[in-house]
């Protein structure tokens, strides 16, 4: 494969591309690239595959839960919380 | 629940609203219990990791001075709980990811340059979660390296900032935008693979 300067280009903006996506690039950056992108298909495509990467990362859901919580972890929780507000009023509408 | 309702709920719960609580818990297990399941890979130690760390929340919570960060407080102690179950851990551990290894391979054939890769713009929205596909993301993330799940979990499926990733995996800035970008790159070769080599969901195109 020939290393051109077409593929140091396309190189380059490979390592950016996923600040170039979170808009944490300097404003010449993000323009450089984009400049790059409207001249270079692959390049683009490859964009595109990361960009619905992180947004099926950002939409997933885990179809595993936690089991029910319990009463006793529950009651462990609240007397935590009840003395973390005790110090500053009444908890006991909480009790429940 | 999006991350102002997220801060809502902590400023009733620290005034002591009587329907937080159980709001609160709920929402935080989950959200701890799926973190540390695919940190620590095991349901019951995530089950663990989930109700120490709420409990340390609660017993802590008079030092979150400001509640609008409280994921990133919350995850802060997710991430020590974790760490403790850690020598369980029976996925991939800390190791460091190459760049090149993740470079699309090239055809060169009638005179353009093209690279291997699956039709994405095919993909739609709509079945962009389909379950077969979920269990491949999971997988995908699964088979990371420690130091590279902890990233991606953290920012892109808690979707807390770079800033807040680095101050809980105390890490710098950079070395998270780093490791970010080689976590999604691996993911994303793995759901290439799988577009790619499963025609029931698209047409292989190499």
């Amino acid at each position: 494969m020939e290393f051109d300067e077409r593929t140091e280009k396309c190189r380059e903006v490979f390592s950016l591309l996923s600040e170039y996506l979170n808009l944490e690039l300097p404003t010449g950056a993000c323009q450089e690239i984009e400049t790059h992108l409207a001249g270079c298909p692959p390049c683009i495509e490859f964009a595109e595959s990361l960009r619905k990467t992180v947004e099926l990362c950002r939409r997933y859901r885990p179809r595993e839960l936690p089991e029910p919580l319990e009463k006793n972890a529950r009651q462990q929780l609240l007397d935590a919380y009840q003395r973390m507000l005790g110090a500053r009023k009444d908890p006991s509408q909480l009790n429940r | 629940m999006e991350r102002d309702t997220e801060v809502k709920l902590a400023r009733q719960l620290i005034a002591g609203e009587p329907e937080a609580f159980d709001r609160f818990v709920e929402h935080f297990r989950a959200k701890i219990f799926h973190y540390s399941w695919l940190m620590c890979g095991q349901r019951e130690d995530a089950e663990e990791v989930a109700q120490e760390t709420l409990l340390k929340v609660f017993e802590s919570f008079a030092h979150l001075r400001e509640p609008e960060r409280v994921r990133p407080w919350v995850f802060r102690i997710a991430k020590n709980a974790c760490l403790m179950k850690r020598r369980k851990s029976v996925f991939a551990p800390s190791q460091e990811l190459s760049l090149d290894e993740f470079l699309p391979a090239m055809n060169h054939e009638g005179g353009h340059a093209t690279i291997q890769i699956a039709d994405w713009s095919r993909l739609p929205d709509r079945q962009m979660l389909q379950s077969e596909m979920k269990e491949v993301l999971a997988r995908a993330i699964r088979e990371l390296p420690e130091n590279y799940r902890a990233v991606i979990l953290l920012r892109d499926m808690e979707e807390l900032s770079t800033l807040e990733t680095a101050q809980i995996l105390d890490l710098t800035e950079d070395v998270v935008k780093t490791r970010l970008h080689r976590a999604r790159l691996a993911v994303r070769q793995e759901l290439d693979e799988y577009l790619r080599t499963d025609s029931r969901v698209l047409p292989s195109r190499t």
